[in-house]
């Protein structure tokens, strides 16, 4: 696969050649590779930000001849595409890394778990993986080295988007319905199959092979303390530039706002449809673990938009995609929805909607996954920050 | 279904089989491979899957239940979906449904006579910096306009 353009960054995007990491991180012991990551201080990028070195730690020390490395490219977060990127134009990375976690938790086998939505870029993954054989960076002895075997399947999701939720996404591959376990126990001691597992997010193998490569401290260098490193954007909306952006944690909105060409905006949802709606008052808050955390998803949204809008597409989304397991989701979100219904029809009573808010707070503690735990943000965010334009009578419309 | 199409598809499931295997988590790659193929999974094939992995047909038609991507029963030959999610939404989603709509004769949710497409929304297709977007079966189409987009459909073969 081409590059469609050479991109520039700090991190992600900096120099890298296939199988630098794989072979850096084959002389060295496993010991050695998970401190190096755990002095990057790396978290996953999958949204929840559980640190990287914990749970190949965690792993690595589970009793079980086989284990599994799974990533996790369901990328199904509304506004998210970075992992797209990744997968189409940086390969060796998320690959390389994914290698790098066989050998440092033992496994031999990999899973790339590929939204079906992304299923035009198989061909070039498979291709990519053969390439990879060929050159004896995966198979037996890797690399040459001794009895270090590790090769990796692609399988396709079909179009569910609960089963980014790492142990929803484990029963689909284990031929089930995508409805997420209860945990404990977790994957890293019963995971795939029953057996260890290590379930990580594209961009989190992509930094582990840079981290081996250049080092922790190097990485620990950009960011933040708290959250440290740098991350990929996805940024979609009202501006003049949307696209990955690879940008340090600690960023400031109104930095990535102004990098972006974004003008006259009004809120910038961070974090997807599961995320917050951050209004214009509160756009010197940085981006980071400490402050708006995301997986990546950044949708800008000018002054011309309707926020009431934006809440029912989010809400429909989350009716849509709840696997209906627990009650608390299955019926909560679809209450959220009638309400936000209520608004635009102008049906509602205020004693009602601080009812649904005290719902969705009920929702966000009882539900069983992170897609019921999180679809109330939204509602609870854009209702409280946006109340002046919505309560207005006109259906959310500004201004009328 | 006639006798001979019905041996032809336990052929052609057993041959799936032999390449997935019978464990449980050959499930979904085997149905993948159907739908694909048939664009549904009929109770035939479905008995026929459950038969060979040892499983209860049951089981299997609630796998597929769950599958946006896997249905029960026939679709077009091809299937459209366009991205409902905000950003492309915003970036002019509606005129774009009205305009393959109107072309097509039919509604979201719907087949044409001739079988050829079904139309269907999809949630986020990650192409929200190229809205709006969509799908012909598994190519990925982007910065639609109406026009762009009726002329994508009416390549569909
Ligand atoms: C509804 C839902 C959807 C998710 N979707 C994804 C996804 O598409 N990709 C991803 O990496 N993590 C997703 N996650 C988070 C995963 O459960 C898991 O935390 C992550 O894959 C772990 O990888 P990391 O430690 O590298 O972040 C999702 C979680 C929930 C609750
Ligand atoms: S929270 Fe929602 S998606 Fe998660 S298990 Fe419950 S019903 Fe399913
Ligand atoms: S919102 Fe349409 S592709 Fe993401």
């Amino acid at each position: 696969m081409e590059k469609k353009m050479k991109r520039k960054g700090t991190v992600i995007f900096s120099e890298y050649t296939r199988g630098e990491g794989i072979k850096k991180a084959l002389q060295k012991s496993r010991e050695d590779i998970l401190l190096e990551i755990r002095e990057s201080k790396l978290k996953g990028r999958g949204g929840a930000g559980f640190p990287t070195a914990t749970k190949w730690m965690l792993t690595a020390a589970a009793k079980s001849d086989v284990k599994y490395v799974i990533c996790n490219a369901d990328e199904g977060e509304p506004g998210t595409f970075k992992d797209r990127v990744l997968l189409l134009e940086y390969p060796e990375l998320v690959f390389d890394g994914m290698v790098i976690g066989g050998y440092v938790i033992g496994a031999s086998e990999g899973i790339l778990y590929l939204r079906g939505e992304y299923e035009y870029m198989l061909k070039s993954l498979e291709d990519y993986l053969d390439a990879m054989r060929k050159d004896n960076l995966l198979g037996k002895n890797i690399a040459g080295k001794k009895g270090f075997d590790f090769d990796i399947k692609i399988r396709l999701g079909a179009g569910a988007y609960v089963c980014g939720e790492e142990t929803a996404l484990i029963e689909s591959l284990e031929g089930h319905r995508g409805e997420a376990r209860n945990r404990p126990p977790f994957p890293v001691n019963r995971g795939f199959l029953h057996k260890p597992t290590t379930v990580n997010n594209v961009e989190t193998f992509a930094s582990v092979s840079h981290i081996v490569v250049k080092g922790g401290q190097w990485y620990a260098k950009h960011g933040t303390d708290k959250s440290s490193g740098s991350k990929l954007f996805s940024i979609s909306g009202d501006c003049e530039k949307p696209g990955v952006y690879e940008l340090p944690w600690g960023t400031k909105i109104s930095e990535l706002l102004e990098l972006v060409g974004a003008k006259d905006t009004k809120a910038v949802q961070v974090g997807g449809a599961s995320g917050t709606c951050i209004p214009k008052s509160q756009f010197d808050r940085i981006l980071g673990y400490e402050d708006a955390a995301t997986g990546g998803s950044i949708m800008i949204f000018n002054e011309s938009r309707n926020m009431l809008h934006v809440l029912k597409n989010f809400m429909e989304f989350f009716v849509e995609e709840s696997c209906g397991q627990c009650t608390p989701c299955r019926i909560g979100n679809t209450k959220l929805l009638e309400g936000v219904e209520m608004i635009e029809n102008g049906t509602y009573t205020f004693g009602y909607i601080n009812k649904l808010k005290d719902l969705g707070k009920t929702m966000q503690v009882a539900s069983k996954c992170g897609l019921g735990q999180s679809s109330p943000n939204s509602f609870i965010s854009i209702l409280e920050n946006f109340k002046d334009e919505i309560f207005n009578g006109n259906g959310g419309v500004h201004g009328k | 279904m006639l006798v001979l199409e019905k041996n032809a598809l336990t052929d052609e499931i057993e041959k799936l089989v032999l390449k997935y295997g019978t464990s449980r988590s050959s499930l979904l790659p085997i149905l993948q491979d159907i739908q694909r193929e048939h664009r549904y999974i009929s109770d035939f094939a479905q008995q026929e899957v459950a038969r060979l992995l040892d499983i209860h047909p049951v089981e299997v038609n609630s796998v597929i239940s769950f599958y946006a991507f896997l249905n029960t029963t026939p679709k077009g030959k091809n299937i459209v979906r366009l991205c409902q999610t905000i950003s492309c939404d915003f970036q002019g989603k509606k005129a774009v449904a009205q305009a393959i709509e109107r072309e097509l004769g039919i509604s979201f949710g719907q087949t044409t006579k001739d079988n050829k497409i079904t139309l269907e929304y999809a949630n986020c297709l990650g192409m929200c910096d190229q809205g709006p977007a969509l799908l012909v079966n598994d190519k990925v189409y982007s910065h639609l306009t109406p026009e762009k987009a009726v002329q994508i459909i009416s390549e569909i073969k």
